[in-house]
């Protein structure tokens, strides 16, 4: 199927979002062939530091970032690859990521949507990787301060930990599918540097009751629940871009408030199923297996999330 | 130098800081007139959840009530990693507080971190990282991820990670591998007073445009962010 033949018709997006890749992702998402690359893997930009430890470059490191349409407005896109270097931040992804940022902000006017798909700083390039996640997140500053909306959709392979998650946090708001885990700390390295007793990371019900989408949705981390198809995220990102409030000072102190507010309402629930109780759902045990229509239905029930406080 | 030291040694006038369980807060006197704001992290505290909220208050109550610049002094842990942390968003707090420093540093109240120990990741990012100018005091020892989490997740053992250090600065730990990438900006001499430093950088201290990728690739230690950066911008910018 090539973007020439599905140029006019409207393209399937009923497909998995976790399944497919970055570049499907951009291509579905969007308005049928309106996709424009910036420095694509025919450049082939490597990077410079895997061959160090024997591994396997990808022409775009793993990142695609360009601009395109959605609903006929003009939006700049960037979408990780989980499935190379499990979407870690390297000195060229994050580049690539950082210069769309800037122009953003430079041009006021257009919004950013986030793919975001990753474990956080590629280690074999730790000290260029974690410096790119810095200018990323000044750069989602810089942009919002200049008035721009920057969406986050989250819902792939690698979830989005590490400094993924601190990116993350930078955005206007968030979508998220049950598969988008986020957090800072893996599970394994959160067992790894604890115990096993503090977190199992072989316990998956754990895993994702903890750092999963509907968790992270419940809690008010991420704006919208979505299911996991592009239809789902683009709906969501149309919604959010729609909605989302101003950046300024007054949004850091309903922020500041908003988490306060949290820790003091749940900063002694020892599970996340003590959180959920403790928002008001009956039966909260059977959160993790409802379908996303009846997980959306009642999380708008109990929790109607701030668009004004991030 | 100890932290007591260092705050000596930056404010001959004076300050008022206090370091309740490993998070610093107060102001100093800086020689030129008026105040700094210092908020930070010392004893190699993890940043956690409790932590972050404390400090992102602390700057947002200055941005609201105070002027100056803002100094962020740092002797961290990485993240807290637990399971608390994490289900309570951790992500969010950390973020919420690079945003109060990043926000503030932008409208008039200029951010410089100081290193003077030990911070790793996320931690790292929500504090030293989230600024304007970060200096190192000699003896800092920065590192991006401890190794045995390096080992865990790049399924390499430690031994080769040890080698691989050694020889690679891009992944390697520590200050000088840091700077060269453009992270840290300038080391202090601990035999200078640090309030002379401290105000021959006021005196001239740079714009708030990031230039970290252009820092990094003229100390050679980044050499392609900055190209590949303003060829993403420039080709995004042609956008009408």
């Amino acid at each position: 199927m090539s973007a020439g033949q599905t140029a006019k018709a409207s393209p399937d997006r009923t497909g998995s979002w976790y399944e497919a890749s970055a570049r499907t992702r951009v291509r579905l998402l969007l308005d049928p062939g309106s996709f424009e690359e910036f420095i694509g893997p025919e450049q082939r930009e490597i990077s410079p530091h895997l061959k160090v430890f024997g591994l396997p470059e990808q022409f775009d490191d793993g990142i695609v970032v360009g601009r395109g349409l959605l609903d006929g407005a003009p939006v700049f896109v960037a979408a990780q690859e989980g499935r190379f270097m499990g979407g870690a931040f390297g000195e060229v992804h994050g580049a690539k990521l950082t210069g769309l940022l800037r122009a953003a902000r430079d041009l006021k006017s257009i919004s950013v949507l986030l793919l975001l798909d990753t474990g956080g700083v590629r280690l074999q390039e730790a000290n260029a990787g974690e410096l790119a996640i810095a200018e990323i997140m000044r750069a989602v500053i810089e942009a919002r301060t200049a008035g721009v909306k920057v969406v986050g959709l989250i819902g792939g392979r690698s979830g989005c930990y590490g400094g993924g998650g601190l990116i993350a946090g930078c955005c206007s708001a968030l979508a998220v599918s049950e598969q988008g885990r986020i957090a800072v700390s893996g599970p394994e390295v959160i067992e790894t540097n604890r115990g096993v007793e503090e977190f199992d990371s072989r316990d998956r019900a754990l895993v994702w009751r903890t750092m999963g989408g509907k968790h992270r949705r419940l809690l008010g981390g991420a704006e919208l629940f979505s299911d996991d198809t592009v239809q789902g995220f683009r709906d969501a990102a149309l919604d959010l871009l729609g909605s989302v409030a101003d950046f300024g000072l007054d949004t850091l102190k309903a922020e500041q408030a908003r988490l306060e507010d949290r820790l003091q309402r749940f900063g002694a629930c020892p599970d996340a199923i003590d959180i959920w109780t403790a928002e008001g759902i009956a039966d909260a045990a059977s959160v993790p297996a409802l379908p996303a229509d009846q997980f959306i239905a009642l999380a708008d029930q109990v929790r109607r999330t701030s668009r004004d406080a991030r | 130098m100890t932290l007591a030291d260092i705050l000596t040694s930056l404010f001959p006038g004076g300050h008022d800081v206090r370091n309740d369980d490993g998070v610093l807060s107060g102001s100093g006197a800086l020689r030129s007139g008026g105040r700094a704001l210092v908020v930070g992290i010392a004893d190699r505290t993890a940043v956690g959840i409790d932590e972050a909220i404390r400090l992102s208050r602390y700057v947002l109550d200055s941005i609201a009530s105070g002027s100056g610049p803002i100094l962020v002094i740092v002797d961290s842990d990485s993240q807290r990693m637990s399971k608390r942390d994490e289900l309570l968003g951790l992500n969010e707090f950390l973020a919420h507080l690079a945003k109060c420093l990043i926000y503030a540093d932008i409208h008039g109240r200029p951010a410089i971190g100081i290193l003077y120990g030990h911070s790793a990741a996320g931690g790292f990012l929500a504090t030293a990282l989230a600024t304007r100018v970060l200096v190192g005091l000699p003896g800092a020892d920065p590192v991006v991820m401890d190794l045995p989490s390096m080992s865990k997740v790049t399924k390499l053992s430690i031994d080769i990670l040890e080698e691989k250090a050694k020889s690679t600065p891009v992944f390697a730990p520590g200050l000088q591998n840091l700077a060269q990438t453009g992270a840290v900006h300038l080391t202090w001499d601990e035999a200078t007073p640090l309030a002379d430093q401290l105000e021959a950088l006021l005196d001239d201290l740079p714009d708030a445009r990031d230039r970290r990728d252009a820092l990094g690739k003229e100390r050679g230690g980044r050499l392609k962010a900055a190209d590949i950066a303003e060829r993403v911008h420039g080709l995004a910018l042609q956008t009408r």
